[in-house]
């Protein structure tokens, strides 16, 4: 027995890394330095790449000297880099809104009680879960200018005569692509939405109707304000995606026509990679970090709120 | 001839020291001996080059897919038999012929990837410097195989660097396709030899086209190959050019700049709506389909409507693209040139390799295989069995000896690469044609865009 109490008492051996590990400074250091050699690796650095490549006149396979803001003073008097800002303002603005209203509205129509109910919501997923290219290249042959769809059927009831030009019109083709980004878009507003319209409680509207509230007024008093930060959320991440899209022009129209419907990535790629002129490109694709960076405040301080 | 005959079994390398002496020999014939002796001897001597393969060597291809199902195929029994012969694995690697390039200029940018890529224009002057020369290469097949053209020469030498840097493979060549039915009916001649020969013809032929309701159809959107061919086409036609031989002075903003824009303004009104947002297939259905009696590509088209649709194949027929006012072809043609990188292991099994495919048993295999899609940069090539046995294909052999390079009246480098990749000249000629700006706003747009590249 005394045995045993002399050897409870025995102090264990302490190594440097146990006490090292007892302290929490340390422990909480190594704990999260998986996640931030991840971010480090994979987000930071190509994002201080790309911001260092843009000070420089870098080309495909030659380092480049750094140039400071020259490529951004280049690019401030190039008038197709001037058209892709119009027309990467004019895509995100129009596809951001009209997301906004038909994903919302969606989202209002579904959160009702209705027969097969699930299988609508799942399908309404579809736009969003479809491959973007493999939507694209639907989008390139509903808009061609012989065989589109569209154009068939409206031939077919007789309102239009010949063919629409859908991707040789410049607004016509700026309009067509807005039209296919809406549509690929509403899901993740509608989903979204409707997730925080199912937190909303129902004592709520039931107070409000009491009140003599109409349908109306209770989406404005009750629905409104309760989803508004999860709105901005919504909204400011799709304008994020919106802002850097991509694929959706590349397959279709490629800038075209004559530059008519090139935004800051398919610029940015066509300079840089196709062109040959890495500094350039990156120099575009930082244009857009403004944008960027006042969507991420917004969502930051509404997440914070909420 | 028979390169592979040539080698046969011996495997008898000789390397580049010998080839040099076997050069020696043939210069030392040419003062000694009349000249077409001196040639014969050439040839033979110079069959028997090959390069000292490394021990061990096995190879990575990166290279364009294919736009005709034969042309796969026939690459790959010609790599298998060259596996065979030297005992050297052949990868070959396919990408979206757009898609090359940025692949390659990864693979430069990284120096790890493919050891030869076959590519596009002028893609080895844009990393001139990361590429192992190929003089010894290109030499030799000019010299045994009647020498290059004009074109592929430019293509393929480095000013910078005094050497070759890419091997010319070959143009996928266009011609002008056409309906021979709706050409008849149009009141010309659809015969190939009588079709219209100058820009004055070709216009009044496309308005007798438009006037029976068969539109023609140019593609004016981001096409990489068929706007940016019949664009330049049309300003070289006229005299108009977008750099001179300086690389440095634009020269865009030229009277004959003008003459082209108007030209394609009243060639824009025999066309179908829609082109400005048309990119490189749309001209092949629109043609498949009846939609348009004429375009510019190159024997794709007839190639799958030999397989697909055979009363397309019997009624189309294509001619040379017309000639302008400058007298003389000024066509410019998708082409392909091959490079090989510097940190590959193998420099001398990628030459090997290079040589086997551009000899003639295998070139000869290639080309015949995809019914002319590739149209050949070594003038003895214009005597392959395609050019002879289908007339329908007979225009594209001329494909390289007519062509210009996109760069002219510049060299090809950097700039031009970005001038083509930045769609300038199709832009210009799109904006004037739809109307969107005046000819002299389009060019003054154009002039001061090709200005900044050429500066930067």
């Amino acid at each position: 027995m005394a045995r045993v109490e002399a050897a409870a008492r025995r102090p264990l051996p302490r190594t440097l890394g146990s006490e090292l590990l007892e302290n929490r400074h340390v422990l909480g250091g190594l704990s999260v330095s998986p996640a931030l050699l991840l971010l480090g690796v994979f987000l930071a650095y190509p994002f201080f790449l790309g911001a260092w490549l843009s000070l420089t006149d870098a080309r495909i396979a030659h380092p480049g000297r750094f140039v400071g803001v020259e490529n951004f003073a280049y690019l401030w008097g190039d008038q197709v880099f001037r058209l892709a800002t119009f027309n990467t303002a004019l895509y995100a603005g129009v596809a951001v809104v009209l997301k906004l209203v038909l994903g919302f509205s969606l989202a209002l129509l579904v959160n009702r009680e209705f027969r097969g109910k699930r299988f609508v919501r799942a399908a309404m997923l579809l736009p969003w879960i479809v491959p973007t290219s493999l939507s694209a290249l639907v989008f390139y042959w509903i808009y061609d200018s012989q065989w589109s769809v569209i154009t068939w059927m409206l031939r077919r009831v007789g309102l239009v005569e010949g063919f629409i030009n859908y991707l040789g019109d410049p607004n016509l083709a700026r309009a067509s692509l807005i039209a296919a980004n809406v549509w690929r878009g509403i899901p993740f507003f509608a989903i979204g939405l409707l997730a925080g319209l199912q937190t909303v409680s129902p004592t709520l509207y039931e107070a409000a109707e009491i009140d003599g509230a109409g349908a109306w007024q209770k989406f404005w008093a009750v629905t409104w304000p309760l989803l508004l930060p999860l709105t901005v959320v919504v909204t400011v991440f799709s304008t994020i995606m919106t802002v850097g899209d991509f694929q959706l022009v590349w397959i279709v129209t490629r800038g075209g026509p004559a530059n008519a419907t090139h935004l800051f990535g398919t610029l940015a790629y066509q300079r840089a990679i196709q062109g040959g002129y890495i500094g350039e490109g990156a120099a575009i694709a930082g244009f857009m970090l403004p944008v960027l960076i006042v969507c991420v405040l917004l969502a930051f301080h509404y997440l914070r709120r909420d | 001839m028979s390169s592979e005959g040539g080698h046969g079994g011996g495997s008898r390398r000789i390397s580049r020291r010998r080839f040099l002496e076997a050069g020696a020999a043939g210069l030392a014939g040419l003062a000694l001996t009349k000249v077409g002796l001196d040639r014969t001897l050439r040839e033979a001597a110079a069959q028997d080059v090959s390069f000292p393969i490394e021990r061990g060597a096995s190879l990575r291809v990166l290279r364009w897919s294919q736009f005709v199902t034969t042309d796969r195929p026939t690459f790959e029994q010609n790599a298998a038999a060259f596996t065979r012969r030297t005992g050297v694995p052949v990868t070959v690697e396919y990408e979206t012929w757009t898609d090359v390039q940025p692949k390659a200029a990864a693979a430069a940018s990284v120096g790890a990837g493919p050891d030869i890529v076959i590519g596009w224009f002028d893609e080895p002057h844009l990393w001139p410097d990361k590429l192992v020369p190929l003089t010894d290469l290109a030499e030799y097949l000019g010299g045994k195989y009647g020498g290059w053209f004009d074109a592929p020469r430019q293509y393929g030498f480095s000013a910078a660097r005094r050497a070759w840097i890419g091997l010319p493979i070959g143009a996928p060549g266009l011609a002008i396709n056409y309906r021979e039915s709706m050409v008849r009916a149009a009141g010309f001649d659809p015969d190939p030899a009588k079709f219209p020969k100058t820009t004055d013809e070709f216009l009044r032929l496309c308005r007798a086209l438009r006037a029976r309701g068969n539109p023609t159809g140019f593609a004016l959107g981001k096409a990489v190959g068929d706007a940016n061919t019949w664009t330049h086409w049309l300003l070289w036609a006229f005299g108009g050019q977008a750099v001179a031989p300086d690389n440095r002075t634009i020269t865009i903003n030229s009277p004959e700049t003008v003459n082209a824009l108007e030209y394609g303004r009243q060639l824009y009104e025999t066309m179908i709506p829609g082109v400005a947002g048309w990119l490189d297939p749309h001209n092949n259905r629109a043609f498949l389909a009846g939609e348009i009696s004429l375009t510019n590509n190159g024997i794709s088209i007839y190639f799958v409507a030999r397989n697909e649709f055979p009363e397309v194949a019997r009624d189309m027929n294509h001619a040379h693209i017309p000639v302008g006012p400058v007298g003389r072809p000024t066509e410019l043609h998708l082409f392909s040139q091959a490079y090989i990188f510097a940190y590959t292991r193998y420099p001398n099994a990628a030459k090997e390799f290079l040589r086997w495919i551009m000899e003639d048993v295998q070139y000869s295999r290639w080309v015949n295989a995809m019914l002319g899609y590739v149209s050949h940069p070594l003038r003895h090539y214009s005597g392959l069995a395609v050019w002879r046995t289908d007339p329908k294909a007979t225009p594209f052999r001329d494909a390289v000896a007519r062509m210009l390079p996109h760069s002219h009246a510049g060299t090809p480098g950097p700039h031009s690469a970005r001038a083509m990749a930045e769609f300038v000249i199709v832009d210009m000629f799109a904006e004037a044609l739809t109307g969107r700006r005046s000819v002299r706003d389009a060019i003054r747009a154009a002039e001061e865009r090709l200005a900044r590249i050429y500066r930067a």
